[in-house]
C-alpha cells in the first residue's frame, strides 16, 4: 500500500532524511528554516515532537523486539518457522492480515491524496478495499486447504513441482523484493518528511535500521513473532486513524455535509475538489493508465504472497475466511477513516498548506493531527503530531517483516528445499535455510534501497501489485478452477504475465522518458502507460491457456479430484 | 500433518464475536440431513487402511462423484461465479465512469454530495454486503458437508 505515498511520492524531489531507529540521535534542527517561513511555527514545533517521536519510536522497537524474543523461544520446525504454528484465532488472524495490508501509504498517502486532489485519492481506496473480494471468495478458503506454507504448495499440488515452484517461487520473490524495496525507501524519506531532518546519511541509516530490525523479527521469531507484530501495529494504527476521525468529525460537529464544503473551501478547488479528474482525468493516456492501475489493485491483492501465507496460520479454512471477514471489516472501516481524514485535512489544514510541506500530500494527516490538537506548538498538536509519526514508523516496520518472511519461505520451502534439494531436506535444515535466505533477502532489499534511495521508486508496489495479478492470479485461478490445466499452462502462465510486466515496465515512461523518470539522460520508453496491468493480465491468463492447449500431458483426473476434494473439504490438509 | 489436526475445528471458533457466538448454535440446531452424508462407496471397501497412493487416488474421485460433493461444489460455484462476475463489473463499470465521464460523477444530488460520493460509499457498502452474504451462504450451506464429507475421506484414506 505503500503505492499511494510512492506513487505520489517523488523520494529526491523531498527532503531525503532520517533517523536510524534504533539509536537515539540528539535531533537537530533543520538549518534551511528561514525567520520569513511561513512554515516557521511548524519547524519550531518539530523539534519537540522529535522528542517525543523518538521515545515513541523506540517503546514500539523495544516492544516489537520483546516480542520477538518471546516467539523466538518456541520450538523449532518448519510449521512454527512458517505460520507460527497455526493456531492464531480467526480474529487475531484478521488484525494480522489487515496489518500486512495497512501500510503507512494508507495512512499517509491515501489520505494526502484526497487532500491535494480531493474524490481521486477515493478511487485508489475503493480499488484496494474491493479486491478482498476476491481473496475472500476465490482464494482464501481453497489456498488454506491445499497449501501448507507458500503459494506454490497450492499451485504444484495437481503438477510436477520442480517447474512449478521455480516459476512460482521466482514470481513470489520478485513481488515481495519490488514491495519491500518501495517500502523501505519510502520509510526512509517518510521518518525524515516527519521528523524534519535532512541529510542522507540519517536516510541511509534509517533504511539500514529498518532493514536490520526486519531480518530480526524474521529470523528470531518467525511466523508467530510477525503475527502479533502485525497485530499490535494494527491496534496501534486504527486507534490513531479512530482517534482522529473523531476529532475531525467533532470538529464539524458530525456534519459531513459542512466537512465536505469546507473541503472544497479548502482546497482552492471548489466544488470540483468533490468530483474526480483533478488528478487521473487529464488525457487519455492517464485515464488508461489509471484504469489499469484499478486492475491490478483489485486482482493483485490475491496474489500477493505474503497475504496468503497468513491464512497458513489458521487451523481451518473456515477460520481463514472468517479471518478474511475480520479483515474486510478492518480495512474497510480503515479506508472510510482514511477518506474523512484527506478531506478532514483539506478543510483544517488546507491544501495549499499541506501542498507546501510536501508535494506529495504525505504530511496531511500529520499537519492535521497538528491542528486538531491545537495548532503548532501547543501541547496537544505536538503530542498528537508525534504519536501520527510513531505509528506511520510502526506500520512500515511491521510491513517489511511480513514481507521478508513471506519471499524467505518462497526461498526456503520452494526454491532450495524442492528444487536445489529436490525435497530431502530436514525440516530444521530447511528452517535453517529460510533464516539465511531472510539475511540475505533483507542484505538484498537495503542494498537496492540504498542504490534506489536517489531515484523515483514511485512505480514499484503498484509494479508489484501488477506482477501479482498478471503472474500469481492467473495460475492460481487455472490451479483451482480449471480441470485440464497442466504443468505447462502453469508455468506459462506465471512466466507469461511476470516477463510482459516487468518488460513493458522498463520501456515505460516511470523508467526513461517520464517527468519523473529513473533515467533522465536517455529516453528508450515505447509503452505509453506508467501501469503494465492492462496487458500484463489478459497475456498471463492468454499465456496460461494457450500452455494447457499446447500440453502434450493431460491434466490427470485423479490428481484434479484431490485437489478439488481437499480444496473444498479440507480433507488432508495441513 | 500437524498434530492439532485431530482437533474438532468445530471447536475452534466459538470465540469468533463477528458472529456473537450465533454459528455454533446453529451448528447444534441444524440436524444433518441424512442426504448429505456421502455413501461409502463398497467397491473401495478393501483398500481402507491400506494408505496405498492408489487406494487414495480412487477415495478421492469416488468422494469428487459422490451427490453431497457434487451438490457443495455447485452451491460454491453458483455462488461464486455471478457474485464475482457483478463487483467486477461493478468496480470496473465505477472506475470507468470515474475516469472517462467526471462530469456525470461530479452532479450534485443534496449538499454537498454528488454521484461521485455516493458511487464509492457504494462501493464500500457493496463490498461489505457480499462479504456478509457469502459468508452467510458458506456457513449455512457449506461448512456442514465439507466437515463430513472432511472426516468421511480422511477415515477411508488413512
Amino acid at each position: 500500500m505503500t503505492a499511494l505515498s510512492l506513487t505520489a511520492l517523488p523520494p529526491a524531489a523531498l527532503p531525503l532524511t532520517g533517523l536510524p531507529p534504533t539509536t537515539l540521535r540528539p535531533t537537530t534542527l533543520p538549518s534551511a528554516a528561514l525567520p520569513a517561513d511561513p512554515r516557521l511555527a511548524a519547524e519550531a514545533a518539530s523539534q519537540d515532537h522529535q522528542g517525543l517521536a523518538l521515545v515513541l519510536f523506540t517503546v514500539f522497537v523495544a516492544v516489537t523486539l520483546g516480542i520477538t524474543a518471546w516467539a523466538g523461544r518456541r520450538r523449532r520446525g518448519t510449521v512454527e518457522f512458517y505460520t507460527g504454528g497455526r493456531l492464531f484465532s480467526p480474529l487475531q488472524n484478521g488484525f494480522a492480515i489487515a496489518g500486512d495490508y495497512m501500510s503507512a501509504a494508507s495512512f499517509l498517502g491515501i489520505s494526502g491524496i484526497i487532500a491535494l486532489f480531493g474524490y481521486d485519492g477515493l478511487l485508489y481506496a475503493v480499488g484496494f478495499f474491493v479486491a478482498w473480494l476476491v481473496v475472500l471468495m476465490l482464494v482464501a478458503e481453497l489456498v488454506r486447504n491445499c497449501g501448507r506454507y507458500t503459494m506454490a504448495d497450492v499451485l504444484s499440488t495437481r503438477m510436477r513441482q520442480r517447474p512449478v515452484r521455480l516459476a512460482a517461487g521466482a514470481s513470489s520473490i520478485a513481488v515481495s523484493i519490488l514491495y519491500l524495496v518501495a517500502q523501505m525507501v519510502g520509510a526512509g524519506t517518510l521518518v525524515g518528511l516527519l521528523l524534519g531532518q535532512s541529510g542522507g546519511r540519517a536516510m541511509t541509516w534509517t533504511v539500514v535500521g529498518v532493514g536490520a530490525l526486519m531480518v530480526v523479527y524474521v529470523t528470531v521469531g518467525g511466523m508467530r513473532a510477525t503475527t502479533w507484530i502485525q497485530i499490535v501495529k494494527a491496534v496501534l494504527l486504527m486507534g490513531g486513524a479512530l482517534t482522529l476521525t473523531a476529532l475531525v468529525l467533532a470538529r464539524f460537529h458530525g456534519n459531513v455535509n459542512d466537512l465536505l464544503n469546507a473541503a472544497a473551501g479548502g482546497s482552492g478547488h471548489g466544488a470540483s475538489f468533490l468530483g474526480p479528474g483533478l488528478r487521473y482525468g487529464q488525457s487519455w493516456t492517464s485515464r488508461v493508465d489509471f484504469i489499469s492501475l484499478a486492475l491490478a489493485l483489485v486482482l493483485g491483492t490475491a496474489g500477493l504472497p505474503h497475504i496468503l501465507s497468513r491464512f497458513y496460520t489458521v487451523p481451518t479454512a473456515r477460520s481463514a475466511r472468517r479471518s478474511v471477514v475480520w479483515s474486510i471489516g478492518l480495512i474497510g472501516s480503515f479506508y472510510l477513516m482514511t477518506v474523512v481524514l484527506g478531506f478532514g485535512a483539506a478543510a483544517v489544514v488546507g491544501s495549499g498548506e499541506v501542498r507546501s510541506s510536501s508535494a506529495s500530500g504525505n504530511t496531511a494527516v500529520p499537519l492535521l493531527a497538528r491542528d486538531l490538537g491545537g495548532g503548532a506548538g501547543s501541547t496537544g498538536g505536538t503530542v498528537l503530531f508525534a504519536v501520527v509519526s510513531a505509528i506511520a514508523f510502526a506500520t512500515i516496520l511491521a510491513v517489511v517483516a511480513g514481507l521478508t518472511l513471506a519471499s524467505s519461505a518462497s526461498f526456503a520451502h520452494d526454491l532450495w528445499a524442492t528444487v536445489a534439494r529436490k525435497g530431502k531436506a530436514s525440516e530444521s535444515e530447511e528452517v535453517g535455510a529460510a533464516r539465511v535466505s531472510a539475511v540475505v533477502i533483507g542484505a538484498v532489499a537495503i542494498a537496492l534501497s540504498l542504490f534506489a534511495q536517489e531515484l523515483n521508486v514511485a512505480f514499484l508496489v503498484s509494479l508489484a501489485f501488477a506482477v501479482a495479478a498478471s503472474a500469481n492470479l492467473p495460475a492460481l485461478l487455472y490451479t483451482l478452477f480449471w480441470r485440464r490445466f497442466t504443468t505447462r499452462g502453469t508455468v506459462w502462465a506465471i512466466y507469461g504475465g511476470l516477463v510482459p510486466a516487468i518488460v513493458l515496465v522498463v520501456f515505460s515512461p516511470v523508467v526513461s522518458g517520464g517527468p519523473e523518470a529513473i533515467f533522465t539522460g536517455a529516453d528508450f520508453h515505447w509503452f505509453p502507460l506508467e501501469n503494465p496491468g492492462v496487458v500484463s493480465i489478459p497475456l498471463g491468463f492468454l499465456a496460461g491457456w494457450l500452455g494447457t492447449l499446447t500440453s502434450r500431458e493431460e491434466a490427470d483426473p485423479a490428481k484434479h479430484a484431490e485437489m478439488e476434494v481437499r480444496a473444498l473439504t479440507g480433507a488432508g490438509a495441513a | 500433518m500437524d498434530e492439532h489436526d485431530r482437533m474438532e475445528p468445530g471447536t475452534l471458533q466459538v470465540d469468533d464475536p463477528w458472529y456473537a457466538g450465533a454459528a455454533t448454535q446453529e451448528w447444534e440446531r441444524e440436524a444433518p440431513p441424512p442426504s448429505r452424508a456421502p455413501a461409502p462407496a463398497p467397491a473401495h471397501e478393501p483398500e481402507r487402511g491400506s494408505g496405498n497412493r492408489q487406494g487414495a487416488e480412487a477415495v478421492y474421485l469416488d468422494v469428487q462423484q459422490s451427490d453431497a460433493f457434487q451438490r457443495m461444489r455447485r452451491g460454491y460455484r453458483r455462488f461464486v461465479m455471478p457474485a464475482t462476475t457483478v463487483f467486477l463489473g461493478w468496480y470496473l463499470a465505477y472506475v470507468v465512469a470515474a475516469t472517462a465521464a467526471p462530469e456525470l460523477m461530479g452532479r450534485q444530488v443534496f449538499g454537498a454530495v454528488n454521484v461521485a460520493l455516493l458511487a464509492g460509499l457504494a462501493q464500500f457498502a457493496s463490498t461489505f454486503l457480499l462479504t456478509w452474504a457469502y459468508a452467510r451462504n458458506a456457513r449455512l450451506h457449506r461448512d456442514r458437508t465439507a466437515l463430513d464429507l472432511r472426516w468421511d475421506t480422511q477415515e477411508r484414506i488413512r
